[in-house]
């Protein structure tokens, strides 16, 4: 029993450990990035790098769930006799839910991973204490560009999955009956408001910065070589997927309070 | 009122003193887990001296460079910099401080996605924004002509061998002509004649820019060459510290054991 306890103690305390230095860590970052000089060089690269490069996967992605979703409404919806509802529950899923939350994971596997195994790969061969020992914030050069990007690129990958998401739904219905674009619209978005589209959207900031936050924390402590470049990135994917769901869980629980 | 930050430049200002040494360590301890690396090591530099750091593998030399630069924070010890203590300041003021320092990694360190030019040009992109783009090439140029480079200067750093890569992050070093210079291990892992081109280069680069410079190595012939002084350190401690004449005249055990197997 008392090793178990023990066990038990100094798992929560490695935990709280861990989470300590997240947060120095993202103190020193958010210190780093509000002062002179800004490394907006490395921000449009990483604008990129995040951004456009993520573009395709997010889209296939969004447009699988559509797909998916479409079909499993379908199902559902014919078999309670509410299938005049089918275009307004693919409309509402795709945009409050499954977008938001596919583009969190998807990013968080892509960018993570490669966050991760980028600045870990720098901290092994000590390029990071290079830059550090040449006078260059590390913080402001690497972590804050990067984490900054995720910010901002995940609000709009989101609407590129909402848009692939909605539109392959509606390709599914279409195939097994007659249902023009415009029929889809107006049916799914009658009594939709911004407050169905923004926070929901505006929520993977949020997400965003989990994933560079928990990626660059991951990969700028590795230490041990090839072993730790490759469980820095594993960790990276496992624990920016697994915050980017518990944040979601008290997101959606804080728009239904301010956004009804 | 003056913020925190503001009130430790002006002290650190303050304790800036131009008769100090140019790096003085006092009673500096580190110790990483249970594991003692340093235990109240003193040593000093003056500029224009080069001083040997010798020692067994894992006696903690590398990480008293690292402590030097701030790479590392020390349990308990001062570490000065021209008189000013670098212990507990903040990065972006240590920033300050490096920028008159120079730093050759063990491997080098080159940035890997890099050229070798713009590995050089790094620094100076940074720094010294005041001077234009060919401006910085021409320093980049003269740089790695000094290190015997200037004809590599669109190679990658997985391109050229390990005996290149030190001359490259020795110029990176000096891209910020500083007047201090620290050095991880300059000749290991290189064949004998890399070696004693790395010693004679470093011999050069010491006379031409006048730098406070610590060599650590376990490279005895390296540590004669180019140091005026030898220190032997074991178990987190200097052992003996004088000329390679006063360290072979020595009665110490530790000492005599080394030289031998050298």
């Amino acid at each position: 029993m008392f090793p178990m306890v023990s066990s038990a103690l100094g798992l929560i305390n490695k935990f709280l450990e861990w989470f300590g230095d997240l947060g120095i860590f993202f103190w020193q970052v958010v210190r780093a990035a509000v002062t002179p000089p800004f490394a907006f060089r490395e921000l449009f690269r990483q604008l990129d790098e995040v951004g456009s490069m993520s573009l395709p996967l997010v889209a296939l992605a969004g447009a699988a769930t559509g797909i998916v979703l479409s079909l499993e409404a379908r199902y559902s919806l014919t078999r309670f006799g509410a299938k005049s509802l089918l275009p307004a529950a693919i409309v509402f899923s795709v945009i409050h839910e499954t977008g938001p939350i596919i583009t969190g994971l998807v990013v968080s596997g892509r960018v993570g991973a490669g966050i991760g195994a980028e600045l870990a790969s720098m901290k092994v061969t000590e390029q990071i204490d290079a830059i550090e020992a040449s006078a260059v914030n590390p913080y402001r050069l690497l972590a804050a560009p990067r984490i900054l990007a995720c910010i901002l690129m995940l609000p709009l990958l989101t609407l590129a999955a909402d848009l692939c998401g909605l539109l392959m739904g509606w390709v599914t219905q279409a195939l097994v009956e007659p249902l023009s674009l415009r029929q889809f619209i107006d049916s799914g978005f009658k009594g939709a408001d911004f407050n169905d589209f923004l926070p929901p959207t505006f929520k993977t900031m949020v997400f965003g910065l989990i994933i560079g936050l928990i990626a660059c924390f991951q990969g700028m402590r590795t230490r041990g070589g090839a072993a730790g470049v490759g469980r820095a990135a594993t960790s990276s994917v496992v624990l920016s997927s697994l915050f980017v769901i518990l944040a979601d869980v008290v997101l959606v629980k804080l728009i239904l309070i301010f956004f009804p | 009122m003056d913020t925190i930050d503001q009130v430790a430049v002006k002290r650190g200002e303050a304790e800036k003193d131009s008769s100090a040494p140019a790096i003085a360590v006092e009673d500096l301890h580190k110790s990483f887990g249970s594991q003692k690396v340093l235990n109240g090591i003193s040593l000093a530099v003056s500029r224009g001296e080069t001083l040997a750091v010798l020692g067994r593998s894992g006696t903690g030399k590398s990480v008293l460079l690292r402590l030097i630069i701030g790479l590392e924070k020390p349990d308990s010890g001062s570490v000065r910099i021209h008189g000013q203590d670098i212990v507990g300041l903040a990065l972006d003021q240590l920033g300050e401080i490096r920028m008159k320092m120079g730093f050759l990694f063990q491997h080098a360190a080159l940035y890997d996605s890099l050229t070798v030019e713009q590995n050089v040009a790094f620094p100076l992109q940074h720094h010294k924004k005041e001077m234009s783009k060919s401006e910085h090439g021409d320093r980049v140029k003269q740089l790695l002509t000094e290190v015997g480079m200037e004809g590599d200067l669109e190679k990658m750093p997985s391109d050229i061998s390990g005996g290149m890569q030190k001359r490259v992050g020795l110029a990176r070093a000096l891209a910020l002509e500083p007047d201090i210079l620290l050095l991880d291990e300059p000749t290991a892992g290189l064949d004998p004649i890399s070696a004693a081109e790395i010693n004679d280069l470093v011999l050069k680069l010491q006379e031409e820019h006048h730098m406070a410079s610590i060599v650590v190595t376990h490279d005895l012939h390296s540590a004669k060459t180019i140091a005026g002084r030898l220190a032997l350190i074991n178990e987190g401690n200097v052992v003996i510290e004088g000329s390679f004449e006063e360290l072979q005249n020595s009665d110490i055990e530790f000492v005599r054991e080394f030289l031998k197997h050298s």
